[in-house]
């Protein structure tokens, strides 16, 4: 690896600082599997290595009282799949998070980096944009809540300004009848990225309709999708098969994907209106078992 | 650039070294403190043969910064062993002869026994799956699954057939 400086600041507000004062490129390093990668490979350069790791916390989870939950920036997957409160709660998510890697990445992988890293086939970042999660970021004004869909602008970019970094996530609070699911296709079962992601997020009405739904996608265009339309498709309806056939013909419309070795563009938009019919299926029957 | 100094607990001993900011937690067990148990493969997380038990979680320590791993606890497959007596996952990767360059052996080793502290019984599918980042070129799989599952039932007390 070429050389770079390391930092491991005690507090956000140092992190803050560290940033800001960095010369040339500074580098935020939470588990590394992409930031390591990539320095190596000599796909990203820094001169700067901030280690998030040792601000107090950065990792762990806590349950809101008000029933949402928090998620430290730096907290690896495997914490966030072996937490029962969240599997419970937010089972879409989870899974999202536990399909990134293998057993050594999911000991350090995080949300923070999966989100940061900005790929468009993020496994973890449609399933929380789905569940209307905020990233708390902090800079040089302090603090702010971020909705997950306005980080990523493009593959590689996030909205946040050189000196801000991603501090938590935060899951709101969840009704009963409420459930979430995240599919992805990978040509096998583990260690690949995702030709299509889709994660779904429904609340039911005491008649089974669904009163509200969120339905987002990763891999099929420069950043994930929040895709409203198809989210329409299912309100006030409960998933007869016309309200299937909608909901897959307008997940379909949303997607603009590219042609690569993964997949192609027919493929791609064929597949992503397959994981949403099946991700509405899997999120309905959950939220169905949470009365 | 000027080196960092690191403390940390390396299988059960206090162990204390100088590194480059840029050198992996790899880096420093082999070419540092000599431990070349484990082994560089792809040098990008995907391969599993540099597989290390860090604060009781299985990583890759080409994907660790040796200074990430100030405070932390570090077993490598040269802690496996007790003084002479090879662990059962050693002594079953021998019966089964689930081996035949050995490269990735010390990585599935660590990662198997990191799996089996979590979860003492796995089914099969889970030890596949606990596995799957750990490759190997030459022997197929499944004698390392049959060693590992052979393994856990020895450390859970039962005759092994």
């Amino acid at each position: 690896m070429t050389r770079f400086a390391y930092v491991a600041p005690t507090s956000v507000e140092e992190a803050v600082s560290v940033l800001f004062d960095a010369k040339g490129v500074a580098k935020l390093l939470s588990g590394g599997t992409d930031l390591l990668v990539q320095l190596r490979a000599g796909r990203l350069r820094a001169d700067l290595v901030v280690d998030t790791k040792k601000i107090p916390g950065m990792s762990g989870i806590a349950a809101e009282p008000g029933g949402g939950f928090t998620i430290g920036a730096a907290t690896p997957c495997a914490v966030i799949g072996e937490h029962a409160g969240l599997v419970a709660a937010w089972p879409g998510v989870v899974e999202a998070a536990c399909l990134i890697g293998s057993t050594q990445v999911q000991g350090r992988a995080t949300l923070a980096g999966n989100l940061c890293n900005a790929s468009p086939a993020a496994d973890s970042v449609p399933a929380l944009i789905a569940a209307r999660a905020v990233v708390v970021v902090a800079g040089p004004e302090g603090q702010r809540e971020v909705a997950v869909e306005k980080i990523v602008v493009a593959p590689g970019r996030t909205s946040l300004a050189r000196d801000e970094f991603v501090l938590a996530f935060r899951l709101p609070p969840r009704p009963a009848r409420a459930a979430d699911a995240y599919l992805r296709l990978t040509p096998r079962t583990e260690m690949d990225i995702a030709v299509v992601g889709c994660g779904i997020n429904l609340v039911l009405a005491a008649d089974g309709s669904i009163a509200s739904a969120r339905v987002a996608l990763g891999a099929v265009a420069p950043t994930q999708l929040l895709v409203a339309e198809a989210a329409a498709a299912l309100v006030g309806h409960r998933l007869d098969a016309a309200t299937l056939a909608a909901l897959e013909a307008a997940t379909r419309a949303a997607c603009r994907p590219i042609d690569d070795k993964r997949g192609t563009i027919a493929y791609r938009i064929k597949v992503a209106g397959v994981l949403a019919r099946r991700a509405a299926v899997i999120a309905y029957a959950r939220a169905e078992s949470r009365r | 650039m000027s080196k960092l100094h690191v403390a940390a607990t390396i299988n059960g001993e206090p162990a204390e070294f100088l590194c480059e900011p840029q050198q992996t937690l790899l880096d420093v067990l082999r070419d540092e403190l000599g431990l070349t148990g484990t082994k560089e493969g792809c040098g990008s997380g995907d391969c599993g043969a540099c597989s290390v038990i860090l604060d009781d979680r299985v990583v890759c320590s080409c994907l660790v910064l040796a200074a990430e791993a100030e405070g932390a606890r570090i077993t490598t497959v040269e802690g496996l062993a007790t003084g002479d007596v090879l662990h059962a996952l050693q002594r079953q990767f021998l019966e089964h002869a689930a081996l035949q360059c050995g490269f990735c052996t010390p990585g599935l080793l660590v990662a198997a026994k990191a799996l089996l502290d979590r979860n003492p019984n796995p089914t099969e599918t889970e030890v596949r799956y606990g596995l799957a980042g750990n490759l190997c070129r030459c022997t197929g799989y499944d004698k390392v699954i049959r060693a590992v599952l052979d393994a856990a039932a020895e450390m859970r007390g039962e005759t092994v057939a």
